[in-house]
């Protein structure tokens, strides 16, 4: 807990990495001052782009002592404003899966090639939040995932393409890391009932995790500049993150 | 962008104006899914584009349920009674410049 007599600073800026198959892609990275060791964040932005929310974002974790980087997954489309290039993405309808956790793998990588990081996590929101869930299932490493309403987890059968060929949920036997998931009840995507699902996997499975649903929230209720946004819900969700990462990733 | 519902429309003759103006439009891309501005969770969301042009080259339009019908509705009706007047051109043509 943060005291007023504490240091505190931060560096932050824009840097390159390698991500899948060794191509160079940006990131903004994070990171508190001072000796460390710090544990580490990987930030996954949503769907609609690598937007300021994610920057802010990664300064929120880096403000709590975590290393934090954000991987533009979108760096393959070209540059422009985060909407204009965002709807080209929308237009081509998403990223591969395959890409996106050979990014998050660099990101992992980046962050195990600094000096004085320690345990590392991965938060993503919405196709964000699955795109976590399906890096704690598949990539070796992290020791944390933040989900929070991540939408697809859940698929039926004729949802799937060549760049989501599979139902992330069908991947729960491999998680690797506790969980917690963050889920607005009057969401659409996921539903209450994906979310059910999805937590139905995760028991059968075995898995550590803790689920939160919200009354009175539905997608994205941490978008302050959505209307979207929930005040109350919001408050008690970013609680309920940084006490399970203090938890998980701290000690 | 969660319901990755999207489809494409090849446009053979058409321009768009956007932030730096006017632009050939090769591509209409529409789609129901999270909009950037609409206060909704989905919304029809229209971009005219020219792909090989960048991420700039974009006219964005972002509409409900019913005023995306309603603009179907009135393009077709507005199509139809310039052909019963017969003043309709061979658009790819007339509209290229």
């Amino acid at each position: 807990m943060y005291q007023t007599n504490d240091y505190e600073g931060m560096q932050a800026e824009t840097v390159t990495m390698q991500g899948h198959k060794g191509d160079t892609i940006n990131a903004y990275y994070a990171r508190p001052l001072g000796e460390g060791p710090h544990p580490g964040m990987v930030i996954i932005h949503h769907a609609p782009g690598w937007d300021e929310w994610y920057r802010e974002c990664a300064r929120r974790f880096a403000h709590h002592g975590y290393a934090t980087i954000s991987p533009n997954l979108y760096f393959r489309e070209g540059h422009g404003t985060p909407e204009d290039v965002g709807a080209k993405v929308r237009a081509a309808g998403g990223v591969p899966d395959d890409q996106v956790l050979g990014d998050l793998d660099g990101s992992l990588k980046y962050l195990r090639s600094q000096p004085n990081v320690g345990k590392v996590g991965v938060f993503g929101t919405c196709s964000g939040g699955r795109h976590g869930f399906l890096a704690a299932c598949k990539v070796k490493g992290f020791d944390a995932l933040v989900e929070c309403w991540g939408g697809g987890v859940v698929m039926k059968q004729e949802e799937l393409t060549p760049k989501r060929p599979v139902a992330p949920i069908d991947y729960t036997k491999d998680l690797s890391c506790p969980m917690i998931g963050l889920f607005g009840n009057d969401d659409k995507s996921p539903s209450p009932e994906q979310v059910n699902l999805h937590e139905a996997e995760l028991k059968k499975q075995g898995k550590n995790y803790e689920f939160h649903r919200y009354d009175g929230a539905g997608h994205g209720f941490f978008y302050y500049d959505r209307p979207a946004y929930r005040q109350e819900q919001a408050v008690d969700g970013w609680k309920k993150v940084l006490g399970f990462l203090e938890k998980h990733l701290k000690s | 962008m969660c319901t990755m519902i999207v489809h494409q429309a090849k446009i053979d003759g058409g321009r768009g104006k956007g932030a730096s103006g006017w632009f050939e439009v090769k591509e209409a891309n529409v789609s129901y899914d999270h909009p950037y501005d609409m206060p909704l969770e989905h919304a029809v969301n229209i971009d005219f584009v020219n792909e090989s042009a960048g991420p700039g080259a974009r006219v964005a339009v972002e509409l409900s349920i019913e005023a995306a019908r309603n603009l179907v509705k009135t393009i077709e009706a507005v199509l139809a009674q310039a052909e019963e007047r017969g003043v309709l051109e061979d658009t790819p043509q007339a509209a290229a410049r």
